[in-house]
């Protein structure tokens, strides 16, 4: 009998695309979805799902719980270890489109809460901290419930299907956001689970990921010291995971968690000019056990920009692009061509080497 | 040129280059078949005294006096700097073993003419044979500034 | 000749080859062979031979060859001749059996019931003659704050640590168990290789001061030859509380091996028996442990790494997470196949844990305390490939400490003689003329050779996994898969059966 995920790792192959507008103003998902559309080959059907950034302005200073439910008693138990440990400011299904194409849907729900002062406080835990364990909390524990988006003025939009349905399904051409990552899966060892599509986000992060990588369980292992519980099994998983801790928890630049996972070789570090030599010689000694090795390429979503990272081989592709103030990062430069035809800029970054696109003004 | 130099320090005499050395000159390609039953008379010679040992060789000195003590012309140094015997030259005077400070040039079995170390150039070998079977690396063929 | 015990062994000469030499009887310390000039032939004392091969290795005609004597006693399941002959002896003398060596004995040995994986099509594996392949590593802790200068720049924060080219180091022999020549060779391989070896509890010999940057020196229980020059010259100090083929047991070095030299590098007597106490008398539990760790970094301003090496023992993983609570950079565990000098054979076969246990267990722990970056982890005894390498490092295993294969690069052929002090390969002896056997000049580059081999080796089976660096593969069990192995196994060791998909 086929495992479900989460009881059996699941690597898979990928396409992912991204688009940032640098000025911050807003657009739809729908491009997004003619993107991700025409890298259709690159997706079996088993996955599919959308970040957006900025699309809850009138609740941007709440986190934005997205949820599936499979039972009405993990709904029940759910709400209420969530009102033991937020106020709820709003709280309803999320509306979706029926389509004949996306079958199987849980039921799914979206929240706006605020962490209960006095609870926050006895916790002895910055905000954020309070509301990463709260979400990794549920996912562990809760059997068929799932939080699959949880930052603020950003939400993850996934099922199982092909992105292009999935994008259709969750009405995504009524949200408007400036920035937006997309991602359809192509998963080789369980079939599809809702909660499995990417993108997998935690607060206000969400990775798209593109490859399979070998360093997996010492990554992995290596997380679960710090309270981070790898209950899918994925690669996205443990990377959003890495992401966070570095960035998050230790207060390192996203330049420099770039040097962390994508590590370069230390041939290569040898040859770099002074800060850079000792500074990633540094951070390698600090982490080992965060270089991630074996094929993937990235698109990490956070509040105000984008990340694009490949591995230090670059054995999976990833091309970046710009045009005026929109900056695009995709797979194939087709997913570009076909929302931007005529484009300022395009290249591919050479493995191992991030590149990050913000909005104006704002410094990582 | 490359000489063989002993390192006393490494030497073991367990006197195996003595039986590679005979059994290099033999012209036989067995080595059982070689030396079984037979008193070797190899062209090197370990010297055992307590605890020390030494394989005496040939130095090929670079003014070799056991060239200039040969009446007949049987002892020559080539080109390459091997001193070498003609057996048919050699009239078995032996001036030359009593004139080697080191005793490397010995009388033949036969008693009728001298004998030496060649550095395995006329026997097929190619390259001493002492050295290559050396266990623990005391005889060694090589090239030293100083010694020219 | 023992009224009681026959050899174990036949030395069997080939008339129809032996050229009589004599080459077998000069190199024979255990005066095995003579020469009967009556009838021209060599004859063998078998009584007296331990099976080293020096013989059979240097005989140029290959006449000899030792062979396990078919001289039985009445078959017995339960009384070996081992063992009737264990009962001869000690019934014949009074005493404590030693041994040398790791443990003989047929225990499972779980490296060869681990398999390793491969990438196939969704992951490609990595040609490692093509593309970078890293077996550089840093050993020590890993715990350190971000902290940044008034440019914004990370500061360096971590506490010392060693770095190695190849996740291999040499494990502790001393300089009185083994040879100086023996020493000459590790040391020089050492830095050769960029790694380190470690001199055991037999002090330093002036000598080697000049190789100190590649010897972690040890603090043993009974502080042969410590002082501070001692200290200072090292990379990194280990303290040694336990030896995997002796947990519970101090360490007698013969009077018979304390040369001049040994004694002057030991600072004790000579020709008098050197007695390592069991314990360590200023340690009695973990909180003094941390009282020595602490002193001998004030000792050395907190420059070196401090090893703490302990034996595998059942309780193991309390004990590491102790040690890694104690300020200790590094936990080095020997597992119960670990070789030794000389130990009580009873000790030595019956006492301890396999290393692959103690190793999961260890890291496991670690991790469940949230403590693994406070230490790295070294494990020994006994590591006997590359293969054995990249499973202890997937197990969790930062580096490999290698003992009984470093000797065998020297030589040595394991006839578990070295508590005679006779060894004719020149490794376990301080008999100046054995000693001269082994020539570092020879010796060093076999080790090079080994280590290199095996350095290839590793980067081929990790290249295989897709994995192009040593850091990836860490405690990546994933990469693990048991055979032959029962639940409870599994799940000591933290790995699935094979066939069970990722």
């Amino acid at each position: 009998m086929l495992q479900r995920e989460g009881e059996i790792r699941n690597p898979s192959g990928c396409a992912v695309t991204g688009v940032i507008d640098r000025s911050g103003k807003k657009m739809t998902g729908e491009s997004m979805i003619e993107a991700i559309a025409v890298m259709h080959d690159r997706s079996n059907g088993l996955g599919g799902g959308f970040a957006g950034y900025g699309i809850y302005p009138h609740y941007k200073d709440f986190y934005a719980f997205h949820l599936f439910y499979e039972t009405q008693k993990a709904q029940e138990e759910t709400e209420a270890f969530i009102r033991r440990h937020f106020e709820i400011v709003y709280s309803s299904e999320i509306q979706t489109r029926k389509l004949p194409t996306v079958k199987n849907e849980p039921v799914i729900f979206r929240y706006f809460l605020a962490p209960l002062p006095r609870k926050l406080a006895n916790s002895h835990l910055d905000e954020r901290e309070y509301v990463a364990r709260c979400v990794i909390r549920i996912n562990a524990e809760t059997t068929g419930a799932y939080v699959f988006s949880s930052g603020k003025n950003m939400g993850i939009f996934k099922g199982v299907g092909y992105p292009e349905d999935i994008g259709r399904f969750y009405r995504l051409e009524e949200y408007e956001g400036y920035a937006w990552t997309c991602h359809g899966r192509y998963p080789t060892n369980t079939p599809g689970w809702w909660g499995g599509a990417h993108p997998f986000g935690l607060l206000d992060l969400s990775v798209v990921h593109n490859g399979e990588i070998s360093s997996y369980d010492a990554n992995r292992r290596y997380m679960e010291m710090f309270g981070y519980r790898c209950t899918l099994q994925t690669d996205t998983e443990v990377i959003t995971y890495i992401v966070d801790y570095l960035h998050r928890r230790k207060g390192l630049t996203l330049q420099e968690v770039s040097r962390v996972i994508a590590a370069s070789f230390w041939s290569t570090i040898a040859r770099k000019e002074e800060p850079a030599r000792s500074q990633e010689t540094l951070l390698r000694r600090m982490f080992p056990s965060l270089l991630v090795t074996g094929p993937f390429s990235i698109i990490v979503g956070f509040e105000g920009g984008l990340l694009a990272l490949g591995d230090r081989l670059k054995l999976r592709s990833m091309v970046c692009a710009e045009k005026g103030d929109k900056a695009y990062i995709s797979s194939e430069e087709s997913a570009i061509r076909k929302i931007e035809p005529s484009l300022d800029k395009i290249y591919a970054p050479a493995g191992g080497e991030p590149v990050i696109y913000e909005l104006y003004g704002r410094r990582s | 040129m490359k000489r063989i130099y002993v390192k006393e320090e490494w030497c073991l005499g367990c006197h195996l280059c003595e039986y590679e050395c005979a059994f290099a000159n033999s012209g036989i390609a067995d080595m059982v078949k070689a030396l079984k039953g037979k008193t070797i008379h190899p062209n090197v010679h370990v010297e055992d005294c307590g605890d020390i040992h030494f394989a005496v060789n040939c130095r090929h000195c670079k003014d070799p006096i056991c060239v200039h003590s040969c009446i007949s012309g049987a002892l020559t140094k080539g080109e390459d700097g091997v001193v070498r015997i003609d057996r048919d030259k050699c009239v078995g005077c032996l001036t030359c073993v009593l004139v080697c400070p080191y005793g490397a040039v010995l009388p033949a079995p036969d008693g009728h003419a001298a004998m030496k170390c060649a550095l395995c150039t006329d026997n097929g070998r190619g390259e001493p044979n002492c050295v290559k079977y050396c266990p623990n690396g005391a005889i060694v063929f090589e090239e030293r500034e100083a010694a020219e | 000749m023992d009224l009681y015990i026959r050899p174990d062994y036949e030395v069997v000469r080939n008339t129809d080859r032996c050229i009589a030499c004599r080459v077998c009887e000069r190199q024979c310390a255990n005066e095995v062979h003579t020469f009967d000039p009556e009838t021209g032939k060599m004859r063998a004392d078998e009584s007296k031979c331990v099976n080293c091969h020096r013989c059979v290795s240097l005989c140029p005609t290959h006449a000899l060859k030792i062979v396990k004597t078919d001289n039985t006693y009445r078959e017995n399941a339960n009384w070996s001749a081992q063992t009737i002959n264990e009962v001869y002896r000690q019934a014949n003398t009074g005493g404590v059996l030693l041994s040398s060596m790791g443990n003989p004995k047929p225990f499972p040995v779980f490296w060869d019931k681990m398999l390793l994986n491969a990438s196939q099509v969704t992951n490609p594996p990595i040609d490692p003659l093509r593309e970078p392949m890293e077996t550089q590593l840093w050993l020590g802790k890993r715990t350190a704050k971000i902290e940044r200068d008034e440019k914004g720049l990370l500061k360096d924060t971590l506490a010392p640590q060693l770095k190695l080219s190849v996740p291999i180091l040499f494990s502790a022999m001393s300089y009185g168990s083994i040879s100086y020549n023996a020493h000459e060779s590790l040391a020089r391989a050492a830095e050769e290789l960029g790694t380190y070896y470690n001199t055991g509890e037999g002090g330093l010999h002036r000598d080697f001061y000049r190789y100190g940057k590649n010897t972690i020196v040890q603090v043993a229980s009974g502080r042969f030859g410590v002082h501070k020059e001692y200290l200072e010259t090292a990379a990194a100090i280990e303290i040694k509380m336990g030896q995997g083929a002796k947990p519970g047991i101090g360490g007698h070095l013969p009077g018979a091996k304390i040369s001049a030299d040994v004694s002057e590098t030991r600072m004790i007597p000579q020709g008098v028996d050197a007695i390592s106490p069991a314990p360590h008398h200023d340690i009695y539990s973990i909180e003094d442990l941390k009282q020595l760790v602490d002193s001998l970094k004030e000792a050395t301003e907190h420059k070196k790494p401090i090893i703490v090496k302990i034996a595998a023992v059942h309780n193991a993983a309390a004990i590491a997470s102790g040690i890694a609570r104690s300020g200790a950079d590094i936990i080095a565990i020997d597992g119960f196949r670990g070789g030794t000098g000389a130990a009580p054979t009873r000790i030595r076969d019956n006492v301890g844990i396999p290393i692959e246990m103690a190793l999961a267990q260890i890291d496991a722990r670690l991790r469940d305390e949230g403590i693994r970056d406070e230490v790295s982890i070294l494990v020994g005894g006994s590591i006997r490939s590359s293969a054995d390498v990249v499973k202890a490092i997937a197990l969790g295993a930062d580096a490999c400490y290698i003992g009984t294969a470093a000797l065998l690069a020297l030589g040595c052929h394991l006839c578990r003689s070295c508590h005679t002090g006779k060894c004719n390969w020149g490794i376990a002896t301080q008999r100046p003329d054995l000693v001269k056997r082994l020539n570092p000049d020879l010796a060093y580059k076999r080790l090079v050779n080994l280590v290199s081999a095996w350095k290839h080796e590793i980067e081929e089976i990790m290249g295989g996994m897709g994995i192009n660096s040593l850091e990836a593969l860490r405690g990546n069990r994933l990469m693990l898969r048991g055979i032959g192995l029962t639940d409870t196994e599994l799940r000591l060791l933290g790995i699935r059966y094979a066939g069970e998909s990722l």
